[in-house]
C-alpha cells in the first residue's frame, strides 16, 4: 500500500520551474531517503507534500489525501521535523511533549498512552523533568522527533534532522526512525550525508527540480554508474590524482589518505592503462582494486553528467 | 618525516569536566590529519589550544617549532584556523571580507594573494557580491580563503562540512587537495567518520582521551572482530531477532544488517540459524571491510 503518490508534481516562481514534473511513491511503513543538492527543489517538493504550498500542477496523494484539493487534510495526517528544531528550551521536556498534545488536540486517556509512548520510543524515560536547554544536541533532536510524531500520523517528513550531530547520536536517531517504521509510520528524510541513505529502504535524487534517479542503494550502485571505479594506493597521491585528472579515460577523482578513487568514462578499457601511466611518471602503484561506488560517487556522477 | 605539531600529556578541564585528558600526539609537516569524535569529546577544546585561543592546564604543546604557551603570537601567525561558524561580515563583499582579514593578520601586499585565492577557490566572478548573498558551500569557501589571506604554514578546520551539501563538498575537498599539494599541513575535526577516510591518519577521540591514532586503513585492519553483512528479507525482524535474542552488535541498513561478530565460524551459524528458524529469508552474508564508523563504534563500546 502507497502512503504518498505523486504524479507530476511541478511548481513555478514566475518564469522559474522549481519542481519540475515529479512523480515517484512511498510505501507506507517505508524509510524513504529524498536526495539533492541546494537549490535542488528539495524543500519545495516537501512544502507541496506538506500542504503547505500549493503545486502549480499536477498533484500527490499523501496519506490518500490530495495536496492540491485538501491541504488541511493531509497537514492532520503528518509530522514536521526541519533542522531547526521547534522546541521550547525554557521547558521541561514533558511540558514540550504536553504542548505539543495540545496543538494536536490530543486529551485524557490517549494523551496519556501517546506520551508514555513517545517518552519510550525517544528513549526519554527519567528525562522528563529535565529542562529542553540543558539537554544535549542527540537527545534534543529525540525530542523533536518525538513531539512531531504524538499524533500517531502516517507519514513524517524530516528535512535534514541530523545535520551537525555526532556519530553515537546519529546511530541513536536512527534507531527511533526504525522503531518508527516498524510501527507503519511512513517516514520521508532529506540529508546532505550520503551514509545516512544506505539507511532508507529507497532513494530518489532530484536536481534542477528533475527526478533523475530512484532506486534502493544497491539499485543506484549498479544502475546508475556503468563505468568501473578503482581505488589506487600509490606514492604522490596528489600528482598522481593531477596526472589521472587530464587523461581522457579519467571521469572523476578524489583523494582518500594515502588512496586515489577514480571514476573512468566510457573511453576507459583496462587498469593497464592506469598503470603506464604511473609508470611513465614514475609513480609507484602499490595497488588496484576495483571498488563498489558509494552513493556519494553515483550522485556526484549524475550531477556532473546532467551539467553536460 | 618532520613533525610540525607536537603535544604531550596535553590536559584541560573546565571546573570539574575533564575535557582533554592526556593526549600526546604529532602531526607531520604537510599531511591531512583528521580528529574524529562524537560530541563533547574534546575536539573543539584541542584545536583551541593548538590554536592558541585557549590556555591549556599542563602539557607541552608544540607549533612549528615554538612552545605556544611562550610563542602565540608568533604562532598564530603561522597558522589559519577556520572554526564551526565562519566569522565572516555579511554587510561586506567577498573581496572587502578578504581585506580585513588581511588587515587582521597585517598582510600589507594582499592583493595578490588574494586574486589567486579566489581563483583557486572559483570565488572570482562573486567578488563583489555581499557575503550574506552566497550560498553556504560559497560561505565555506569564502571563509577558507579568509584565513589563508596570510600564506600559513598549517590549517586548522573545525568540522568545516557541517551542513554542506555534497557537491559543494566535494568542491571543498578538491580545494583542500590542492593544499596538500603547496605543502600545507591540514588538521581537521569532524563528527562524520567517512570524511575521516580521507585524511592521512586519523586520532579518534572519546570523552577526552584518543582511543585510536593511525591511517584510517591500519586502524580498520586492527578490528579483531569481522563485520559480516547479511542481505535478507524482513531486515527488520532480521535485526530485532539478533538484537533481542544475542548479545552482538548489530545495525540496520535498508536492505540489509551488519553484525560484528569476534568468532565468524562459532558465531554466524548461530544468528542463521536463529533467522532461518524464524523464517528470515537470507539472500547473501560475506564478510565486509569494516567501516571506521564500525571500528569507532566497537571501540567506544569497549571503552565504556
Amino acid at each position: 500500500m502507497n502512503s504518498i503518490v505523486v504524479k507530476n508534481l511541478t511548481k513555478k516562481f514566475g518564469s522559474f520551474t522549481a519542481v519540475d514534473e515529479v512523480s515517484f511513491e512511498v510505501k507506507r511503513g517505508e524509510i524513504f531517503g529524498f536526495l539533492g543538492a541546494n537549490g535542488a527543489g528539495k524543500s519545495t517538493t516537501i512544502k507541496m507534500l506538506c500542504g503547505i504550498l500549493e503545486p502549480t500542477s499536477g498533484d500527490a496523494l499523501v496519506g490518500g489525501f490530495s495536496v492540491a484539493k485538501e491541504p488541511d487534510k493531509v497537514k492532520q495526517n503528518i509530522g514536521y521535523m526541519s533542522q531547526r528544531f521547534s522546541l521550547y528550551n525554557d521547558l521541561t521536556v514533558e511540558e514540550n511533549i504536553d504542548f505539543f498534545g495540545g496543538i494536536y488536540g490530543l486529551e485524557g486517556n490517549l494523551f496519556e498512552e501517546r506520551k508514555k509512548w513517545v517518552l519510550h520510543i525517544a528513549n526519554l524515560e527519567g528525562k522528563e523533568k529535565l529542562l529542553t536547554s540543558s539537554l544535549p544536541g542527540g537527545i534534543k533532536q529525540r525530542l523533536a522527533l518525538g513531539t512531531a510524531v504524538i499524533h500517531k500520523p502516517q507519514i513524517v517528513f524530516l528535512d535534514e534532522p541530523t545535520s551537525g550531530v555526532d556519530p553515537i547520536s546519529r546511530r541513536n536517531f536512527w534507531d527511533l526512525i526504525n522503531s518508527l517504521s516498524a510501527e507503519n509510520i511512513t517516514v520521508l528524510v532529506t540529508t546532505h550525508y550520503l551514509e545516512e541513505a544506505e539507511y532508507c529502504n529507497n532513494i530518489i535524487l532530484i536536481d534542477a527540480g528533475k527526478l533523475i534517479a530512484e532506486g534502493s542503494s544497491k539499485q543506484l550502485k549498479t544502475n546508475y554508474i556503468k563505468v568501473p571505479i578503482f581505488e589506487i594506493e600509490c606514492s604522490n597521491v596528489v600528482e598522481a590524482m593531477e596526472l589521472l585528472e587530464k587523461q581522457d579515460f579519467v571521469g572523476e577523482t578524489s583523494i582518500f589518505g594515502n588512496n586515489i578513487h577514480v571514476i573512468t568514462n566510457e573511453k576507459f578499457k583496462d587498469e593497464s592503462q592506469i598503470h603506464n601511466l604511473c609508470k611513465s611518471s614514475s609513480i609507484n602503484v602499490k595497488r588496484i582494486n576495483k571498488i563498489i561506488p558509494t552513493l556519494e560517487d553515483v550522485f556526484i556522477h549524475l550531477l556532473e553528467k546532467g551539467k553536460k | 618525516m618532520e613533525q610540525i605539531i607536537q603535544i604531550e600529556n596535553l590536559e584541560k578541564s573546565y571546573g570539574t569536566i575533564h575535557a582533554v585528558q592526556n593526549i600526546s600526539l604529532s602531526i607531520n609537516k604537510g599531511e591531512m590529519f583528521g580528529l574524529v569524535g562524537p560530541d563533547g569529546a574534546g575536539k573543539t577544546t584541542t584545536i583551541r589550544i593548538l590554536c592558541g585561543l585557549l590556555l591549556k592546564d599542563s602539557g607541552d604543546v608544540k607549533v612549528v617549532d615554538k612552545d605556544i604557551s611562550k610563542y602565540r603570537k608568533e604562532i598564530q601567525k603561522s597558522i589559519g584556523y577556520l572554526s564551526q561558524k565562519f566569522s565572516l561580515y555579511g554587510d561586506l563583499t567577498v573581496d572587502e571580507n578578504m581585506e580585513f582579514f588581511a588587515e587582521i593578520h597585517n598582510v600589507k601586499d594582499y592583493k595578490e594573494r588574494r586574486d589567486e585565492l579566489l581563483e583557486f577557490t572559483r570565488l572570482k566572478s562573486f567578488r563583489s557580491r555581499l557575503a550574506d548573498k552566497l550560498s553556504g558551500g560559497m560561505k565555506q569557501k569564502l571563509a577558507l580563503a579568509c584565513s589563508l589571506i596570510h600564506k600559513p604554514q598549517i590549517i586548522f578546520l573545525d568540522e568545516p562540512t557541517t551542513g554542506v551539501d555534497p557537491v559543494s563538498r566535494r568542491d571543498f575537498w578538491k580545494i583542500l587537495s590542492g593544499l596538500l599539494k603547496e605543502g600545507m599541513t591540514i588538521f581537521m575535526s569532524t563528527p562524520y567518520l567517512d570524511e575521516a577516510e580521507r585524511c592521512n591518519r586519523v586520532a579518534l577521540m572519546n570523552a577526552g582521551k584518543i582511543i585510536a591514532l593511525d591511517t584510517p586503513q591500519k586502524i580498520k585492519e586492527h578490528m579483531d572482530n569481522f563485520v559480516v553483512e547479511i542481505v535478507c528479507t524482513p531486515v527488520r525482524k532480521a535485526y530485532e531477532l539478533i538484537k533481542g535474542i544475542t548479545e552482538l552488535e548489530v545495525q540496520m541498513f535498508g536492505d540489509r544488517v551488519n553484525v560484528i561478530v569476534k568468532n565468524y565460524e562459532k558465531e554466524i551459524p548461530v544468528v542463521k540459524k536463529l533467522l532461518e528458524k524464524n523464517s528470515v529469508e537470507i539472500l547473501d552474508n560475506r564478510i565486509i571491510t569494516p567501516s571506521l564508523e564500525n571500528v569507532f563504534m566497537h571501540l567506544i563500546k569497549e571503552a565504556s
